[in-house]
């Protein structure tokens, strides 16, 4: 794809890594077979319509159920967890929870750390924060693995290192570990599992995330295929689980649909490798697992999502990314141009809670409102819906007081008086008429260069007469109702 | 929009609306009311002649009220809900008189059947009103094929077109199936699938203009997918995507063009090849 | 803790003035889809499993302790770790022991600390019971305890599983139903479906990634 003419202002914002990225060859390509493949495995996972959307529905009214009792759920979690020898922690901030993990791991003067997989404790920035204060903190999910040893974030919630080929893969391998180059696959996996299995024996805890927290029975519950989160959360002496407080659901058996929607939803498959039920610590019987269990909540802006009803559905989210998979923008440009821990449609309706709208401004506009999104998403969040409430948050002046952390980012008085004007002309039926009249007759006149639109399309030219005028012309009336 | 189930508290936590049955339609009508559309009016006036000419063959006597505008998407979209209400209302007002109402567009349509409900959510007195604009709300296709139920013969010569379908369009209305059968009624008429059909075509109204780069790297995915299709030409029931779509084309200096499908369908059932 | 009290109290905020929603589960709707003839339970779990490159036997009780034992010989493995507290970890070493069969059997029968070297690097193979299967997705249900530990099933290179034909059910559902989770997990119950497996290098599936490269099930047709 040819470069576009720069733009004025890009920076470092949405709009400018888009450009870039809509300029790497390889990183469109890289996308385009990554997402083809996934929706096509979801497809195939899910090929009767009327089981699907009935387990949408149920998986829709089960995270609902869960939200409309959330405060209880925890309180009851808490107390579960606790009885069988949890520790829960609780964190308002990504700052407390990283001080939550910090002071876990020097209480046992740790200073290694291997984690299975977790988008919260990219939220947190944990790895940073623990390099800073001297504790080594290892990715050991293969394609965190892989972006962590290149200094770069993942660029999708599930295949972390998508954006990347085998041959880039390969020349990393090699840069940072020192091994052969090669092509194949199987080889490279073997590479990282040597690698990472000595860190899994030395290391002092183990960090994961979690998929489900179970109220009825204090159980968290952890999806993988590769094993890395089964040995995250049983070798190391102690396991620390973050998660955000809206994973709670309330009983054992509100997983298994959510369950089914999130592993066909995510990869296509029936379920995955390993799920991962924890319930406490190792017993005092017990040959192995960590002898402590830890459980940090964090907040970090969920609960100004969850403050609006409306907006409170963006909390049903199971962190599957169909969402992404199916988004035109994420596929052009992956998921590093969001410039935030949670790319995608997703990333866009969740990321202005947690940061604040000023500082992702772009994010509620950068989509077409295409609706596939929602079309896909297991547990029915309206994202477009979502995504236009955003908007309306980002325009509000301080006066109308944005519900939204941040809100008015957007906020031009300009731009607000462009549509009180545009407003005026299509509640007026003499000024539209007039309009009409003025840009079919004058459309010959039009600039040829209308800013961003002429970018990409010839100048619009105006028919030479309305639908008003032919129409009035060929019913013959005037204003017949 | 999200509904508000058991509990009647403004706050309470909402689920995904049940899902609706298969749409039952009324007996054909003796009248309707055209709604032109905006992008229609400035544009693509013909098609909303077209549409017109549509419904008159089928016995249909057609209202076009002189004023008419939009329909009040753009400020929607675009989060100036207030703008977007006062334009909505004006509509709503003026539709206000129990007659179908047939839209050339699937996301104007869309508009009313959808979301004028939120966008008169705060206002429960007027949503009855915007429920029985819902009720008789019809997109183009969807009308003809299932109000009118036409029977037509295709006057035209063989050719093959691909069919684009507004995101709005096909995800509210299922506007791609209604197009797909009535063009399946057209006997020289083939219909060829093209690459990522479902996709969009990136012109998500201001978003065309707010996020010029990732629109136009869409629509230029979309262009060659139109042309690599093999068809003649492109028909869409959409204004909006009509125009990104042809303007892309326009500056690409393609010679392949798209056309509203009311003008396709009018060409074809009444044998008027215009130039 | 202040934090959550803060996080509470705006919580309950959020929600001043409603109702909970009703629990309006549908079991119908994660069991219709997903029930089977009984004939047909066990050729469905198969053949999910056998997809992502498990290795299935269906055989009898008696026939077992020596299936294992050839597949470890034919593998060239020098030993298998096992549990000499439960009712098939005795059988395997009555069988181990009269059949003189060359790989060591390793006990696994103190805490991981004493020996976690050996156990990372050096085990080949494991042989562990499942308390049952799952039909609709494939899956064995494993419920580690004291006498077989959790780690058993993830650091060899190589699972063994036995598998009582009579203990597979159609769905997930089901099986909590049926074993009453709900009443008491265990320290870490966990659903295996096949050996380790990613695709997190342009899609491509390779295993062995973290867990064991291979499972082998062994169905045991009169259990």
């Amino acid at each position: 794809m040819s470069q576009r003419i720069p733009v004025k202002e890009l920076t470092d914002s949405f709009r400018g890594r888009a450009v870039g990225a809509l300029a790497d060859d390889q990183l469109r390509t890289n996308f385009r077979v990554a997402m083809d493949s996934l929706m096509k495995k979801r497809a195939d996972a899910f090929p009767d319509e009327e089981e699907r959307e009935g387990l949408r529905e149920l998986g829709n009214h089960i995270k609902a159920r869960a939200l409309s009792r959330l405060p209880d759920l925890l309180e009851q979690l808490e107390t579960r967890l606790t009885a069988n020898g949890v520790k829960v922690h609780w964190a308002e901030t990504t700052e407390e929870a990283n001080r939550i993990v910090h002071s876990i791991i020097e209480a046992k003067q740790g200073s290694q750390v291997v984690k299975g997989k977790s988008m919260v404790s990219e939220e947190m920035e944990m790895n940073d924060y623990l390099a800073e204060r001297n504790i080594e903190c290892l990715e050991s999910d293969m394609g965190e693995y892989i972006v962590q040893l290149d200094g770069e974030k993942p660029s999708h919630i599930i295949m972390p290192a998508i954006h990347k080929n085998r041959f880039q893969v390969s020349k990393l391998f090699h840069d940072k570990l020192g091994v052969d180059e090669t092509e194949d696959v199987n080889e490279l996996i073997q590479i990282g599992r040597r690698t990472l299995r000595q860190k899994f024996l030395e290391a002092d805890v183990g960090v994961s995330g979690v998929n489900f927290a179970i109220a009825e029975t204090g159980t968290l519950l952890l999806v993988e295929n590769e094993g890395n989160g089964r040995m995250s959360t049983t070798a190391p002496p102690v396991h620390i689980a973050v998660t955000g407080i809206e994973k709670v659901v309330e009983n054992l058996r509100d997983v298994v649909p959510l369950l089914s929607l999130l592993t066909r939803s995510a990869l296509g498959q029936p379920i995955t490798t390993y799920v991962n039920m924890i319930s406490g610590p190792r017993k005092a019987d017990e040959l192995d697992g960590p002898e402590e269990v830890h459980l940090v909540l964090l907040d970090n802006g969920r609960s100004g999502a969850f403050a609006d009803a409306q907006l409170r559905q963006t909390l049903n989210c199971i962190r599957c990314g169909a969402c992404m998979n199916h988004c035109p923008v994420y596929t052009r440009v992956g998921g590093h141009t969001y410039g935030e821990v949670y790319p995608g449609p997703i990333g866009k309706i969740i990321t202005p809670h947690m940061v604040g709208l000023h500082k992702v401004p772009d994010h509620p506009s950068a989509s077409s409102l295409c609706g596939a999104c929602g079309e896909v998403c297991p547990v029915k969040i309206p994202i477009p819906e979502m995504l236009q409430r955003l908007r309306q948050e980002n325009v509000k002046s301080p006066a109308e007081q944005p519900k939204v952390k941040d809100g008015g980012a957007k906020y031009s008085r300009k731009e607000r008086a462009i549509w009180r004007f545009w407003a005026r002309l299509n509640t007026s039926p003499v000024f539209y008429r007039l309009f009409l009249w003025g840009a079919t007759r004058f459309g010959k006149l039009a600039p040829k260069n209308v800013g961003p639109w002429t970018e990409n399309h010839s100048a619009p030219v105006p028919a030479r007469r309305s639908l008003h005028d032919l129409a009035k012309a060929h019913l013959n009336q005037g204003d017949q109702r | 929009m999200s509904e508000l189930f058991y509990d009647a508290a403004p706050n309470a936590t909402r689920v995904a609306p049940e899902r609706p049955g298969p749409r039952t339609y009324p007996a054909k009508p003796a009248e309707v009311t055209l709604f032109g559309t905006c992008v229609v009016d400035l544009f693509f006036p013909e098609a909303g002649l077209d549409a017109i000419r549509l419904l008159e063959r089928e016995g249909i006597r057609v209202h076009f009220p002189q004023e008419q505008s939009c329909c009040g998407q753009p400020a929607w979209t675009s989060g100036y809900v207030n703008e977007a209400r006062e334009v909505a209302r004006a509509q709503l007002n003026l539709l206000d008189n129990g007659l179908p109402v047939v839209v050339p567009s699937g996301s104007c349509a869309g508009m009313f059947r959808q979301h004028y409900r939120e966008v008169f959510a705060e206002e429960p007195d007027t949503l009855k009103r915007v429920d029985n604009l819902a009720e008789r709300t019809f997109e183009l296709t969807e009308f003809l094929l299932h109000v009118c139920k036409v029977d037509w013969q295709d006057l035209g010569q063989p050719t093959q077109i691909a069919l684009h379908t507004s995101c709005s369009a096909r995800r509210e209305m299922n506007t791609h199936l209604h197009a797909r059968e009535l063009l399946g009624k057209l006997a020289n008429v083939e219909r060829l699938d093209h690459d990522h059909e479902s996709e969009c075509c990136g012109f998500g109204g201001t978003f065309s203009v707010r996020m010029p780069e990732v629109s136009g790297a869409m629509v230029l995915d979309k262009t060659r997918s139109l042309r690599e299709s093999g068809a003649a030409e492109m028909v869409t029931a959409d204004g909006g995507c009509l125009l990104n779509i042809n303007g892309s084309l326009e500056k690409q200096k393609q010679t392949f063009r798209g056309r509203h499908l009311a003008s396709f369908l009018w060409e074809r059932v009444s044998g008027e090849v215009k130039p | 803790m202040s934090a959550r009290r803060n996080i509470l109290n705006k919580l309950r905020a959020g929600l001043a003035g409603t109702t909970p929603r009703p629990d309006d589960f549908d079991e119908g709707l994660v069991t219709r889809p997903w029930q089977y003839a009984p004939e047909d339970r066990i050729t469905r779990l198969r053949s999910l499993m056998e997809a992502v490159h498990t290795e299935i036997h269906q055989l009898t009780c008696a026939e077992w302790p020596a299936k294992v034992q050839e597949l470890l010989e034919h593998r060239g493995l020098k030993n298998l770790l096992y549990a000499p507290g439960t009712d098939h970890g005795q059988t395997l070493s009555e069988h181990w022991q009269q059949s003189n069969a060359a790989p060591e059997l390793l006990a696994y029968d103190r805490p991981i600390e004493e020996w976690k070297e050996e156990l990372f690097w050096q085990v080949d193979a494991s042989v562990t019971g499942t308390v049952g299967g799952i039909a609709a997705t494939g899956s064995l249900v494993l419920w580690p305890d004291r006498h077989e530990p959790r780690l058993m099933s993830l650091l060899p290179p190589l699972h063994i599983a036995l598998l009582k034909a009579s203990e597979v059910e159609d769905n997930l559902y089901g099986m909590m139903q049926k074993q009453n989770w709900s009443a008491g997990l265990p320290t870490n119950l966990l659903l295996v479906s096949g050996p380790s497996k990613t695709a997190d290098i342009e899609q491509v599936l390779a295993y062995g990634a973290h867990g064991p490269k291979e499972l082998v099930v062994l169905i045991l047709e009169d259990a």
